[in-house]
């Protein structure tokens, strides 16, 4: 038996977050003693590319290469991998939470009846069935979900594995697109921020809020971002007022994210700010107020002006 | 046009988060239930394209009696008509074949959910009615406009936004900026007192998945206040003591 593992890419690149479920899908192989992890991939991408994916545990690559392919289009990926699944012996599908990915895996589960659960933060647990922790109440609590179904769908939350590389190949094959496909939706263009490091991939972040004062002070966090390596995020108020674009708004109603580490300036901490940010690894809070809520949630504060502090944790980080 | 908006009735945004019963049930204790924050905005949604292109909005729960309070505030806002159907939403696949059995008698031209629920963030109800009703889903939609059969939207990816066109009917999983929150006025809170509310009994069908048991977040330990004169410290604990950088 084999497992087979959703790999989403964007402009013939495989997204890394994405190459987790691979890793995962080893280790559950493990678990529930298949060792054929089969990577499923549509679109034209790099042969090579694909191979590597062996690397991260893939001893197959399933890869429908057609150009018709390369925009994410939900109801054809999901007919594409219903299909492939129900003709396979796999049972399982993995792949890593992402806005596309979701949709794909939803109606996966409502053409194949598969069980289905998302953000998913552990290995299955198969000593009595079959059951998963999952994050619940935007990262607040988890729940223990068992599984009954045959077929089942696995959406993992990003970071719950590391990313495995052990330097092999994997198999490629190539499928014709199938002929029956439907397109309802029509991708007419995207926009996306260049260059940017994305909130999601980030291993660090920082975020401004309100207690920055206008659009115009951001350049400070942008600067200490770069020297971090990280991507900047911002509260909800500051992307509503635009001084930020949408996609940088973090919290219970934006972003979710999981870095390692995740810095917050001038921002007070408001309990939806913090619900998309409580599975960071490290979280500082840099804010005048002494009595700001962030401070009872961060592992480290400096209680202070940020206009002061900022420019100085920059300067530190560049001469390190 | 005739819209759908599915609803969850949820604990408020800043509710604690908390279990009994040996944590296998969520404890309801001192909790406010809202409307869904996504749902909320696919309600507003709703409400804006009623305004402009005409018909009716149907809001529908799965829920038990207790989540009346909650559909009623819908329709204070501004839907016509309700269906609560009564069962225990046990999980995504229940709930969304629920759905999709209302929806395939009531032939809908738009069927507005919320991104994720607040409660269980799975983010897959639209898209498995979706595919159970053999029509596309779109989530997370930010803009919805629509001129005669076809919709214009933009949906949010990682780092921006994809844009696309897509004919009716379907399913969207409704996010910020898609329309701006509405809060019922006094006309609306008596006149949402008579408007029909259906209830209706779930279509048999056996949950493939359900909650075994809870878990709280572990409480964390106190911060750590570094003098904001020696600013530069916080980088050498995150470098040697965290290891994070
Ligand atoms: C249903 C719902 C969903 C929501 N979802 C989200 C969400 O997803 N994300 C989100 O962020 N919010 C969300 N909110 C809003 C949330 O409740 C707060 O209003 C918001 O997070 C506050 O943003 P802020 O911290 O930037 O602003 P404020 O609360 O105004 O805080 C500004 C902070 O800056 C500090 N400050 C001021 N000047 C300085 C200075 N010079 N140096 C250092 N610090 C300074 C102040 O002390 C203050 O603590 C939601 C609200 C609701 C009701
Ligand atoms: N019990 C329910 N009753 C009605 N609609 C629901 C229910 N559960 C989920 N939904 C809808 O499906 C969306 C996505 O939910 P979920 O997949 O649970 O994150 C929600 O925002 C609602 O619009």
């Amino acid at each position: 038996m084999s497992v087979f593992v959703f790999l989403e890419g964007s402009e013939g690149k495989i997204k890394k977050s994405s190459k987790e479920a691979i890793s995962y899908a080893v280790e559950v192989g493990k678990i529930i003693g298949d060792d054929e992890i089969i990577a499923i991939v549509l679109g034209v991408y790099e042969d090579t590319d694909l191979e590597k994916l062996g690397n991260n545990g893939a001893t197959r690559v399933i890869n429908v290469n057609d150009e018709k392919l390369n925009e994410n289009q939900i109801s054809i990926y999901a007919q594409i991998i219903s299909e492939i699944i129900q003709s396979g012996s796999a049972n399982l599908v993995i792949m890593t939470k992402s806005s596309f990915s979701d949709n794909v895996g939803a109606r996966i589960a409502g053409k194949t009846g598969a069980s289905i659960v998302s953000n998913v933060v552990s290995l299955p647990d198969v000593s009595s069935g079959f059951s998963v922790r999952k994050s619940i109440f935007t990262g607040k609590a988890f729940a223990t979900v068992s599984l009954s179904g045959e077929k089942k769908v696995l959406i993992i939350k990003r970071n719950v594995i590391e990313l495995m590389e052990n330097g092999d190949k994997a198999d490629v094959e190539k499928n014709p697109i199938p002929d029956n496909l439907k397109f309802n939706e029509k991708i007419t263009g995207l926009e996306k921020a260049e260059g940017d490091i994305l909130l999601d991939d980030a291993e660090i972040v920082v975020s401004g809020g309100r207690g920055l004062k206008g659009p115009e002070n951001w350049g400070m966090i942008e600067e200490l971002a770069r020297a971090l390596g990280a991507a900047t995020g911002c509260s909800k108020p500051v992307s509503d007022i635009g001084w930020r674009p949408h996609h940088e708004h973090v919290g219970q109603t934006g972003v979710k994210v999981s870095p390692n580490l995740y810095i917050a300036v001038g921002i007070s901490g408001a309990i939806q700010h913090l619900a998309g940010v409580n599975s960071s690894k490290v979280l500082v809070a840099i804010n005048e107020d002494p009595d700001a809520p962030f401070f009872k949630a961060a592992d480290y504060g400096i209680v202070g002006d940020a206009f002061e502090i900022i420019p100085k944790l920059t300067e530190k980080i560049k001469s390190l | 046009m005739k819209i759908l908006v599915c609803i969850t009735h949820v604990p408020d945004t800043t509710a604690k988060i908390s279990f009994t019963n040996d944590n296998t049930k969520f404890n309801e204790a001192g909790i406010q239930f809202i409307i869904g924050p996504y749902d909320d905005y696919a309600l507003a949604k709703a409400v804006e394209l009623k305004d402009t292109h005409g018909g009716s909005i149907t809001v529908l729960n799965v829920g038990e009696a207790s989540t009346e309070p909650t559909i009623r505030k819908a329709l204070a806002i501004g839907a016509d008509d309700a269906i609560r159907i009564n069962a225990n939403p046990m999980d995504s696949m229940y709930v969304a074949q629920q759905i999709a059995e209302i929806a395939k008698q009531e032939k809908y031209d738009l069927i507005l959910m919320g991104r994720e629920s607040i409660d269980y963030n799975n983010g897959i109800v639209h898209g498995i009615v979706g595919a159970l009703l053999d029509m596309p889903s779109i989530s997370p939609v930010m803009l919805l406009d629509i001129e005669g059969t076809t919709a214009k939207l933009a949906r949010e990816i990682e780092g921006g936004k994809e844009f696309l066109e897509v004919e009716l009917p379907f399913v969207a999983g409704c996010q910020e900026p898609i329309a701006e929150w509405k809060i019922p006025n006094m006309r609306g809170i008596m006149t949402a007192r008579t408007k029909p509310l259906k209830v209706v009994e779930p279509v048999p069908f056996n949950p493939a998945s359900g909650t075994v048991s809870y878990e709280s977040l572990p409480e964390k330990g106190s911060v750590k206040l570094i003098d904001p004169e020696n600013a530069e410290e916080l980088i050498d604990l995150l470098k040697n003591e965290e290891k994070v950088l």
